[in-house]
């Protein structure tokens, strides 16, 4: 790598995102390419970036609709930026934007671009059902009957039950579970508590009911209307700020019955929205004209066999970034992780303040380090925000910014678990 | 002229491919050179007998024919010369249409008029679905009939019902109406329109051909029968009187055209278009509207096309009916629209009410869903300045207050670049005090917008004596690019539009106080040409504009010794804004009969419920005079640069009757002294509102005319 090439820098210049909404809510009627080209276009809103600075769009979606399955493209080309820009969709489950995000800081790094587009999306409230294997064969099969009487074999074979639809669950691939019951499983090994779980998840929502009582987030939304204008969305609408430990403990388990500890309390829920940013090489942006509000440093990836340490993947992935960066746990200002659950939350934390655990699976000596929960996802997370899968990348990215001018901090770290085992973690620099 | 051919013939399998290609031309006109090459291709056509038939395809890249060159009628003064010229393409299309050989056309892009005539003598047509491709006969917008066959062969082909649907109006046909009324026997996509067209001849060689009737059987029936169609033709008639209460000659000729056609059969009816077309081509509407399209012309030209700026980001302030109406017609062209209100809702709303409209596109399959998204991307709903700073022309179309409209200059001085133009979209605020205090007052300019500025085709710019020639330049041309005619005007009180519009609302509301009727009022004007009635116009703009407006512009008329009513500013007091409250001159109730029903009550502020009845003649000469005297003073003080900008900004912009070629060509027409004399009268009758400006004077002691 060339001297001019090591010397570049990544620069976060603002991003956006929508509303995160309920499943089933008012972003049920639109699709995840409406989603995702409200965000990229509330994000040329934001920035007034000129569509030339961008040389490339990566967008990220797990759940993806058929009919859009480069959807990163289609959102490019209806977003009122230059045809001429490529566009990736990446998927990595939960950090898919986070993909998005690292694909471009690469892309810049490397000198191959300058200016890119990342973010994503996803609409939970609309996913794909398909029909079952044996009805799926026989109508592809009619494709190729040529006479009328082909289709007197069409039913031959098939049982009433092959024409119901599958309805996809969302669970593991490889082990069959569900991201619940392995979460469960998870919580139980490493002796995280019902009640420790409830006061995450209760912490979680009173932390987004302030910050967005105080409009703290207004710089990371863009209002979307909704129903022909009837409706105008301003704010997440998953977050309970009445919330009590006393409530949540009077919840069923929902994964693992009747043991189990993670409930509808304590887990994030399915959600819709999108987000979108802008990132550019530093001299670039400044050339151009714009304010970068930070830079991004440093990512690690890890994975680990999915089962009961499915999500335990920021506990390996943060050591190792701060490694890279030599930093430790007390230079960062403030934590941003995605929650996917209450217990895995508390897993992740207990793991990475843990002598045993640093020993056994980290092959270090001592602990990584306590976050300490004064600094950890201030403004709530996914428990209480929501978790369209493709989009919490970017909403982690942008609220950490936002919060280091806000608070006046120097470094951001990210974190994030995925299924499949995997993690990832970012650290971030204010700009000044 | 270039000694270059239009016409390329190349032979493709026995097929002869003609291709239209005027040199250094946009696109193709039917003209004398053109019918010329034709016929002389034709005659080799007829006699080479190693051809089996022929393809018309245009060399352009978005173009068929644009039609007839409108030039070739202004060389022509009698009805019989132009009714020889309708003859002469007569002649050339029937022996294309009689011809044994298949003479196939291959259209894409834009076909009009002439051009559309020859498709439709043309043996079979292949149609491009590409979204530049409309077929039209817009002839009747100039004042004509299409004199090449159009009235006949046109409802034969489509039917009689279908066919005066796009005669009547002028209207354009997509490749999908082409498809469904017939008119294109294949559509298909434009890479493949020639070779298309090459397989239609090979499969017509030697055949006769029928082409489908894609009537309904409703249609079939009542076209099938005498009787049937002169229901048809008296109902078409009836619903013509009533839209140009018989203003507009051309409609009716096309009417009988094509009623004569189908009584005497196709070769007397061609005959009788030839007729007719002279007929109309010689009229004075017809050379009117024809003027006027020149006029429109000349208006595209930028008075300093070098000075024209990049605009790639607009900001609009005030998301209402006109923010996002000019939103709207500026993302039409690609251009992001930060569109600006006091809160977000307010800015969405603006956004919503575009999507709307954009919806109504994608249903009438004018643009694909995936376009309406596009565009929309374009709107950027917002609260705030913030990014303000990368925004090259800002349009403000907020409340008509001078204070506010200061403020926002200093807001956007600070907010925007050094080079930031600011425009206002005010109708009366002069835009010298809406810049004095600017501290860039070069870069500020008025744009002046009408409403719905979806529709009204005319933009008002408004210079002042500090606007910078560049600021005028890319405002010019970001008119022109939204489809706009635009005229520029000088900065005074009420610019010209506005200005001319005031003393003939005035004269309205100084009738209705004489104890005339509203009815009567908006009947009479209607008759006269005016798409709208006065009265019916104050609860359009509102009441209170109308108001604000004479406010802003009184003490000019009477320091000219005007009697100015001060009706409207009562009203206003009195609760009456028009359409916008549903207090106005009528009554607004909702789930209303289709017939507006005149407010009686109103009536209380105009002398009592009594009405007596009028000269309609009187109306229409108080109001005319007192607008088409207001334009003179207009010229006399410079604020007009030219009569023509005058008659072009008062029938595009206020609906001046386009037939009367607007205030200055009306008046050259009726004779400018005669018009004197009128004001005369009226001044000795009503007062020194009708004195005739000093410059009317002149002209008429001089026997001059505003257009030579």
């Amino acid at each position: 790598m060339s001297i001019h090439m090591k010397s570049r820098e990544v620069a976060f210049i603002d991003g956006v995102r929508t509303p995160f909404l309920r499943a089933q809510t008012d972003f049920k009627n639109l699709s995840a390419f409406e989603l995702g080209r409200i965000a990229v276009s509330g994000l040329i809103t934001k920035t007034v970036l000129d569509g030339n600075d961008v040389d490339h769009l990566y967008y990220g979606n797990v759940i993806q609709d058929i009919n859009t399955s480069n959807i990163a493209r289609e959102i490019t080309l209806a977003s009122g930026l230059p045809d001429s820009i490529p566009a990736t969709t990446v998927s990595m489950a939960c950090i898919s934007s986070n993909v998005a995000l690292t694909s471009a800081m690469n892309a810049i790094l490397t000198a191959q671009i300058d200016g890119a587009i990342v973010g994503g999306v996803e609409v939970m409230s609309d996913i794909p059902i398909r029909f079952r294997k044996k009805f799926r064969q026989k109508l592809l099969q009619t494709q190729r009957y040529r006479k009328a009487t082909d289709w007197l074999g069409f039913f031959k074979g098939l049982r009433p039950s092959d024409l119901l639809p599958e309805i996809p669950s969302i669970s593991e691939f490889s082990t069959g579970e569900t991201m619940g019951q392995s979460c469960d499983k998870m919580t139980a090994k490493f002796g995280v508590t019902r009640e420790e779980q409830d006061q995450f998840a209760a912490q979680s929502h009173r932390r987004a009911a302030e910050t967005t009582e105080k409009g703290l987030l207004n710089d990371e939304i863009i209002p979307v209307s909704v129903n022909g204008g009837k409706t105008i969305v301003k704010q997440d609408n998953g977050i309970r700020g009445d919330t009590t430990v006393e409530k949540l403990s009077s919840l069923k388990p929902a994964f693992i019955k009747p043991h189990g500890t993670a409930t509808a309390g304590n887990s994030s829920f399915l959600t819709d929205g999108a987000s979108a940013a802008f990132i550019m090489e530093k001299e670039a942006a400044l050339e151009k004209g714009y304010k970068p509000k930070a830079i991004l440093r440093a990512f690690s990836y890890v994975a680990q066999r999915p089962g009961d340490e499915l999500l335990i993947g920021p506990a390996f992935a943060v050591p190792k970034v701060l490694d890279e960066m030599n930093l430790s746990m007390d230079d960062i200002d403030l934590f941003e992780f995605h929650e996917a659950f209450a217990g895995q939350m508390v897993t992740v934390l207990k793991a990475l303040a843990s002598d045993h655990f640093a020993k056994e699976r980290l092959s270090r000596k001592k602990k990584v380090g306590e976050v300490p929960t004064e600094k950890l996802n201030c403004r709530g997370g996914s428990l209480s925000i929501g978790h369209p899968f493709g989009a919490t990348g970017i909403r982690l990215v942008t609220t950490a910014v936002n919060r280091l001018i806000h608070e006046d901090g120097r470094f951001a770290l990210i974190a994030a678990c995925a299924a499949g085992g995997q993690g990832h973690a970012l650290v971030i620099e204010r700009y000044e | 002229m270039s000694s270059k051919n239009i016409l390329q013939t190349e032979i493709n399998d026995r097929v002869a491919i003609i291709t239209l290609d005027t040199p250094d031309e946009k696109v193709n006109k039917l003209d004398e050179a053109l019918i010329e090459e034709f016929s002389g291709f034709l005659e080799r056509f007829k006699k080479d007998e190693s051809i089996e038939g022929a393809v018309l395809i245009s060399g352009k890249e978005e173009n068929f024919i644009a039609g007839a060159d409108i030039e070739m009628f202004k060389t022509r003064d009698t009805a019989d010369e132009l009714a020889e010229l309708s003859r002469v393409g007569h002649n050339i299309l029937l022996q294309i249409e009689g011809s044994p050989k298949p003479v196939v056309a291959a259209i894409n892009g834009s076909c009009m008029g002439g051009g559309t005539e020859l498709a439709l003598a043309c043996h079979y047509r292949v149609v491009s679905d590409h979204s530049s491709t409309k077929i039209g006969l817009p002839e009747v917008k100039l004042g004509l009939l299409p004199g090449m066959g159009g009235t006949q062969r046109l409802p034969r082909l489509i039917g009689i019902q279908k066919a005066l649907g796009y005669m009547l109006p002028g209207k354009n046909m997509y490749s999908y109406q082409a498809r469904k009324t017939g008119f294109a026997n294949e559509v298909v996509h434009r890479h493949a329109l020639r070779d298309a067209a090459i397989k239609a001849v090979k499969k017509l060689s030697g055949k006769t051909i029928k082409n489908p009737d894609k009537r309904s059987l409703f249609e079939k029936i009542l076209e099938g029968n005498p009787l049937g169609r002169k229901i048809i033709f008296s109902q078409a008639r009836k619903r013509t009187l009533g839209q140009t209460k018989g203003n507009y000659p051309a409609p009716l000729k096309i009417i009988e055209s094509v009623a004569y056609g189908y009584e005497h059969g196709l070769e007397k009816g061609i005959k009788n278009e030839s007729t007719l077309f002279g007929e109309l081509a010689v009229s004075p509407e017809s050379r009117a509207l024809v003027q006027l399209f020149f006029g429109m012309t000349a208006a595209k030209k930028n008075p300093h096309e070098d000075k024209i700026r990049d605009v790639k980001n607009i900001g609009v302030l005030g998301a209402g009916l006109m923010g996002s109406g000019i939103t709207e017609v500026s993302i039409e062209q690609g251009i992001h629209v930060w569109l600006k209100d006091q809160s977000i809702d307010d800015a969405l709303k603006g956004a919503e009410a575009i999507r709307k409209n954009l919806d109504q596109k994608v249903n009438k399959r004018i643009i694909s869903g995936f376009e309406r998204d596009e565009k929309l991307s374009l709107i950027h709903p917002t609260e705030a300045y913030n990014g303000f700073g990368k925004i090259d022309l800002v349009i403000e179309a907020v409340f008509e207050d001078l204070n506010l409209k200061q403020k926002i200059v200093g807001e956007i001085e600070s907010a925007g670049n050094e080079q930031t133009i600011f425009a206002s979209n005010t109708s009366s605020l002069p835009i010298t005090d809406i810049a004095a205090k600017a501290k860039r007052p070069e870069n500020i300019i008025g744009m002046h917008y009408f409403s719905p500025v979806q529709k009204m085709p005319l933009l008002e710019i408004i210079k002042t004596k500090k606007t910078a020639d560049w600021v005028i330049a890319t405002a010019h041309n970001i008119g022109v690019k939204q489809g706009k005619t635009v005229i520029v005007v000088n900065d005074g009180p009420g610019f010209y539009t506005t200005r001319i519009l005031a003393p003939f609302m005035n004269e309205a509301l100084l009738l209705l106080e004489e104890g005339a009727s509203i009815e009567q009022l908006d009947k009479a004007m209607k008759q006269f040409g005016f798409p709208v009635g006065p009265v019916a116009l104050f609860d359009e703009v509102g009441i209170d504009v109308g108001a604000h407006v004479a406010d802003v512009l009184s003490d000019k008329f009477e320091t000219r010794g005007a009697k100015t009513s001060k009706k409207a500013r009562e009203l206003v007091e009195a609760g009456y804004k028009g359409r916008k409250n549903r207090k106005g001159f009528y009554k607004y109730e909702s789930g209303s009969k289709k017939k507006k029903e005149v407010n009686e009550e109103i009536y209380s502020f105009f002398g009592g419920a009594e009405r007596k009845n009028f000269n309609d003649d009187e109306i229409q000469q108080r109001l005319t005079l007192m607008m088409v005297n207001e334009a003179v003073y207009c010229l006399q003080e410079g604020i007009l640069e030219r009569a023509a900008d005058g008659d072009l900004g008062a029938i595009l912009g206020l609906g001046f009757p386009p037939f009367l070629g607007g205030p200055f060509r009306y008046m050259d027409h009726t004779g400018v002294e005669i018009i004197v004399e009128r004001m005369n009268s009226l001044q000795k009758e009503h007062g020194d509102r009708f004195k005739a400006a000093s410059l009317l004077l002149d002209y008429s002691k001089d026997g001059k005319k505003f257009h030579e």
